[in-house]
């Protein structure tokens, strides 16, 4: 297999990677810190792509469209946690389910109701419209490089957060002395409804990410959903290096899985067999690869803070 | 005194026009009045396909004075919302509950190969405005089962007796892993000459096909076909136009993956594209003319396909109604005059091959770039009175 393949596909696996990164890490904060599974996270993902997409086609600036987008999750994201989500907290984790399994419901058709059912339209910004050689010989979208490398800032805006500022503390005391904290005179439940705008706000900011490269159409939160709990449970949830590994991992796996599988079947099967054999091993190597972490590490390859 | 008269007179004048208007009512009923179910997908994925269905048969059904054939017309519209329970349960309430004469509407192959057989069974009329799957065509045919848009094959054959005409003889192709994306990739083989460069299934609703792409390159293909329906389609046009290959390596697909909605959302990336279709919005007959103008009238966008075939449906159920007299209930003149297929559809030429099936042109339109935004423009003809593969196995 020549080698600028190789390359570029680890380019693809990274990417994705970083995308479910910013997914997971605001889900794996709130689930691992208010111990709340919420479902809705996809919807907060679907508000921040179709923000993007109508501020950006009203103003024609993507920047503004992504700003707008995190804005409009965070904002949405809070709203949620105050009006329904707090009431949640100290419920079994079947009514969360069903809770926030609810609110994708009402998300889904109020976006329908807003939007219509159609998927809407968001081009990739001009100067990144192009492709770059980073590998030689190996044209590469440009826009796909931007995601990277706004997804690899983001990871080191977290770390500095969470380890550098009181903010972070907070998080982290939160996590795993809650009662502490509250006694000594902090505000808990402004607490989280930070956090869990922060987290919106991520889910935002890569919905907003996945519009040029997406079709923004309703529903499409819950594929990307499915993919991010997967890749808390590998990192271990409430760790947000955790998060970052996972991430990779099964970016990677599902990539290289996708790429090179149907290939690696034809060298011992007829060609017509190994492609459908391939394309179904492949759709279920990160679910392999979750079992195996958990056979290996059930609580997955990273503790939250100890705890 | 005069006022009580005055109040007597004007009430016994009420009464007698309404009571003169529910005879006229009910006597209309007596000539004939027919009840219609349709299950469509009018919400979650895919919704998009169902709306225009439906918005396509309301029109004709508006356009008809709410009486198709004549027969004052009952029309059930039921969401299904994709799931194979709902379609089936709703199909068995319109059954046994409501009795309906006829049901339509059903966008998926999986939800049609659940509810078609259960209707037939019941000696109920069935009208597919969208799914063909080659089981209700060959050996599963039935005397209650019409089809009025295509056998699931019919349109990826097309593309690749089209691609052969055009000289390619390495193309890669590609489809979802389930039951149409094989059909429609062994649909494609029927007709396509040259030498298969990559086969390759991907997951159903995949979103990121960068590895995909990235194989496609590495295996330097003369053009690539793709069946991938709906968000899919959206999702893999911008991803290849954004690795720069639109003009590299053309792509090829059925008109499934270039809907007036899809290309709303792909916009530019999607120009200079190729797809086959029975119909095209800019076709010129005297009916689709008039469809046309009337659908962007009534609903402010172009029509689909899609609508164009729920158009269509309901044109044929006036047709067959017409010609039994408003008299539905008799199942042997009733599917004789469906069979007949005497309306102008909106494709131009359309009849019924031995199967219920169509037996129509298939088109090529290529997408350009127009006043109202990125559009289908119809490019030349592939097929003459296409039949499918499977009219041979059918008994009937």
């Amino acid at each position: 297999m020549p080698l600028a393949l190789f390359l570029e596909q680890t380019l693809n696996g990274l990417q994705q990677g970083v995308m479910l990164f910013l997914m997971a890490a605001g889900l794996t904060l709130i689930f691992g810190i208010m111990h709340l599974i919420n479902l809705a996270h996809g919807s907060l993902y679907m508000v921040g792509a179709y923000v993007a997409a109508t501020v950006t086609s009203l103003t024609g600036n993507f920047l503004l469209g992504v700003l707008a987008a995190l804005g409009a999750a965070g904002a949405t994201g809070m709203l949620v946690e105050l009006l329904a989500l707090r009431r949640l907290y100290g419920r079994d984790h079947l009514d969360q389910v069903l809770a926030t399994f609810g609110i994708i419901l009402t998300f889904n058709e109020i976006t329908k109701i807003l939007w219509g059912p159609q998927a809407l339209f968001l081009s990739t910004p001009e100067v990144l419209s192009s492709t770059v050689e980073v590998i030689p010989g190996v044209p590469y979208p440009a826009y796909r490089l931007f995601v990277i490398i706004v997804g690899l800032a983001v990871c080191f805006f977290l770390r500095h957060l969470i380890i550098n500022t009181r903010l972070g503390m907070l998080i982290r005391a939160g996590a795993t002395h809650r009662e502490m904290v509250n006694a000594l005179g902090v505000n808990i439940d402004r607490l989280f409804t930070i956090v869990f705008g922060i987290g919106a706000m991520l889910a935002g900011l890569a919905g907003a990410m996945a519009g040029p490269m997406l079709a923004i159409e309703v529903g499409m939160g819950e594929n990307i959903l499915i993919l991010t709990f997967v890749v808390i449970i590998i990192g271990g949830i409430g760790s947000i290096r955790g998060a970052l590994i996972g991430a990779i991992l099964v970016g990677m796996v599902d990539t290289y899985g996708r790429a090179f599988l149907p290939l690696i079947m034809r060298s011992f099967m007829e060609p017509s067999a190994a492609d459908t054999v391939g394309a179904s091993v492949s759709s279920v190597a990160i679910y392999v690869l979750m079992a195996v972490v958990l056979i290996w590490r059930p609580r997955g390859l990273f503790q939250a803070y100890g705890g | 005194m005069k006022t009580i008269r005055m109040k007597i007179i004007t009430v016994a004048a009420v009464v007698a026009v309404v009571y003169a208007g529910w005879m006229a009512m009910s006597s209309s009923a007596n000539a004939g009045s027919l009840k219609i179910g349709m299950i469509t997908t009018l919400s979650g994925g895919g919704a998009s396909l169902g709306i225009d269905i439906r918005d396509g048969f309301e029109l004709a059904l508006k356009q008809k004075g709410g009486k198709l054939g004549g027969a004052t017309t009952e029309l059930q519209i039921v969401d299904d919302a994709r799931k194979v329970e709902n379609a089936k349960q709703i199909a068995t309430r319109m059954i046994k509950k409501d009795n309906v004469d006829v049901i339509t509407g059903i966008v998926w192959s999986n939800l049609a190969m659940a509810v078609v057989p259960s209707v037939t069974k019941a000696d109920k009329i069935y009208i597919s405005p969208n799914a063909g799957p080659s089981a209700l065509a060959g050996k599963g045919c039935n005397k209650n089962y019409f089809n009025v848009a295509w056998q699931n094959d019919n349109l990826h054959e097309a593309m690749g007796q089209y691609v052969s005409d055009e000289g390619y003889k390495n193309v890669y192709i590609m489809a979802p892993n389930y039951p149409a994306g094989k059909d429609a990739l062994s649909g494609f083989k029927r007709y396509y000459k040259g030498t298969v460069a990559g086969e390759v299934y991907t997951k159903l609703g995949q979103t990121d096909y960068a590895a995909e792409i990235a194989n496609l390159r590495a295996a330097a293909p003369d053009a690539v076909f793709f069946f991938l329906p709906g968000g899919m389609g959206i999702n893999f046009m911008k991803q290849y136009s954004q690795a720069g290959l639109t003009t590299d390596i053309p792509l090829y697909g059925p008109a499934f993956s270039f809907d007036e909605g899809i290309l709303k959302a792909v916009g530019d990336a999607a120009i200079g594209m190729f797809n086959t279709s029975q119909y095209s919005h800019d076709l010129d007959n005297v009916a689709n003319i008039a469809f046309v103008a009337a659908f962007k009238e009534a609903y402010g966008r172009k029509p689909s396909l899609y609508a164009s075939q729920g158009y269509d449906a309901a044109l044929l159920i006036d047709s067959a109604v017409t010609s039994v007299g408003g008299n539905v209930s008799d199942g042997d003149a009733f599917r004789a005059a469906l069979k007949a297929a005497d309306f102008d559809s909106v494709r131009g030429a359309f009849k019924f091959g031995s199967n219920q099936h169509p037996v129509q042109d298939i088109y090529v339109r290529e997408v350009v770039k127009d006043g109202d935004g990125v559009t289908n423009k119809l490019v030349g003809k592939v097929f003459t009175n296409h039949s499918d593969a499977y009219a041979s196995e059918c008994a009937m």
